[in-house]
């Protein structure tokens, strides 16, 4: 969280009202970062050193097209939660994030006596049953036999869109749910 | 599902990460794939139109951006569409999925900071009238969100 805090206080309202419209994407007119310069008070080339240093601090983890898996067919949504010792969980995180399967892998706490679990990963695919063949091979090459585990896959997606974090943008942050 | 022509295929399978940050980003893509500036912009255009695409732009890191936290709570399955509702239009939720499990609705709770982020919680769970699973991130292994689409498998399932 320091990270955080130095970040919020070192950011200006420009740099602020920036992050707001980026969190809606990038608009698509021939310059965009200037279309955004134009919206948040600063030059086009202040915008794009800004993209450029968030990039490099890591606050923006990738620039790109965001894609709504869904909508191409990739519709089987695998949380797997597994309940591991605690002093395996960190060495076993950093494995199952090198499964090219896994798109996502997190610690998280455990809840007891309802939630035992603590290391939770993702896995994306075209159809229950090639995720779960997916799942049997990680479970096989990382030798995971002995771990208790469970598959939770998405029956319907209410709600799925971009992080809005910033407090200016409260107001509009209503969106239609889409259909699983 | 949409219908996606090879152009289509090269502009997601070489722009989800790394798009240029120039003047003409879209000219830039578009010299790139051997295309014109506007087809570019007509093809994302599309994309977003169809749902394709949620957006162009970043994906922050939430740990940094500002406060996140996973929540799940167990409702029973009749009434499920009607929390999901509630829990829709609480101010801050950013993903909302039914799953496999007692714990049947699991969402994405965002705030600007730590202190927001708590009161949102609670004022969710007095409405909701239910405990919430709080499961915040501890620590990200693989907090990247893109990886390659299966075109092949998607053509004969």
């Amino acid at each position: 969280m320091s990270l955080l805090q130095s970040n919020t206080v070192s950011e200006t309202h420009a740099e602020h009202r920036l992050r707001a419209l980026l969190e809606s994407g990038l608009p698509l007119t021939a310059r965009p970062w200037q279309t955004l310069a134009e919206g948040c008070g600063m030059r086009e080339s202040e915008v794009m050193a800004c993209v450029q240093r968030w990039q490099a601090e890591g606050l923006i983890k990738r620039m790109g097209l965001v894609v709504r898996h869904h909508a191409l067919g990739v519709c089987a949504n695998a949380m797997v939660v597994w309940d591991v010792p605690d002093d395996a969980v960190g060495e076993l995180g950093r494995r199952l994030a090198t499964e090219p399967a896994v798109t996502l892998c997190y610690r998280r706490p455990r809840r007891l006596p309802d939630w035992p679990y603590n290391l939770f990963c993702m896995i994306h695919g075209t159809r229950r049953d090639r995720v779960l063949a997916a799942l049997d091979e990680i479970v096989e090459r990382q030798a995971l036999q002995a771990i208790p585990h469970r598959v939770l896959f998405s029956l319907k997606a209410y709600k799925q869109r971009g992080g809005r974090y910033t407090r200016e943008d409260d107001s509009h942050d209503r969106r239609t749910p889409q259909p699983a | 599902m949409a219908a996606l022509d090879l152009l289509d295929r090269r502009l997601i399978d070489t722009y989800q990460r790394g798009l240029p940050i120039c003047e003409r980003p879209y000219a830039a893509m578009a010299e790139q794939l051997g295309v014109s500036e506007a087809e570019v912009v007509a093809r994302l255009q599309a994309l977003q139109d169809e749902k394709v695409l949620s957006r162009v732009g970043p994906v922050f890191d939430h740990a940094r951006a500002g406060a996140s936290l996973l929540a799940a709570v167990a409702v029973p399955e009749a009434q499920r569409d009607e929390v999901a509702a509630v829990i829709n239009r609480s101010a801050g939720v950013n993903h909302n999925y039914a799953r496999e499990h007692r714990y049947n609705l699991w969402f994405v709770m965002t705030a600007a900071d730590e202190a927001q982020l708590e009161e949102r919680l609670d004022a969710l769970e007095a409405e909701l009238d239910q405990p919430l699973l709080r499961l915040p991130m501890l620590e990200g292994f693989h907090i990247d969100l893109s990886f390659p689409i299966p075109w092949a498998e998607l053509e004969a399932p």
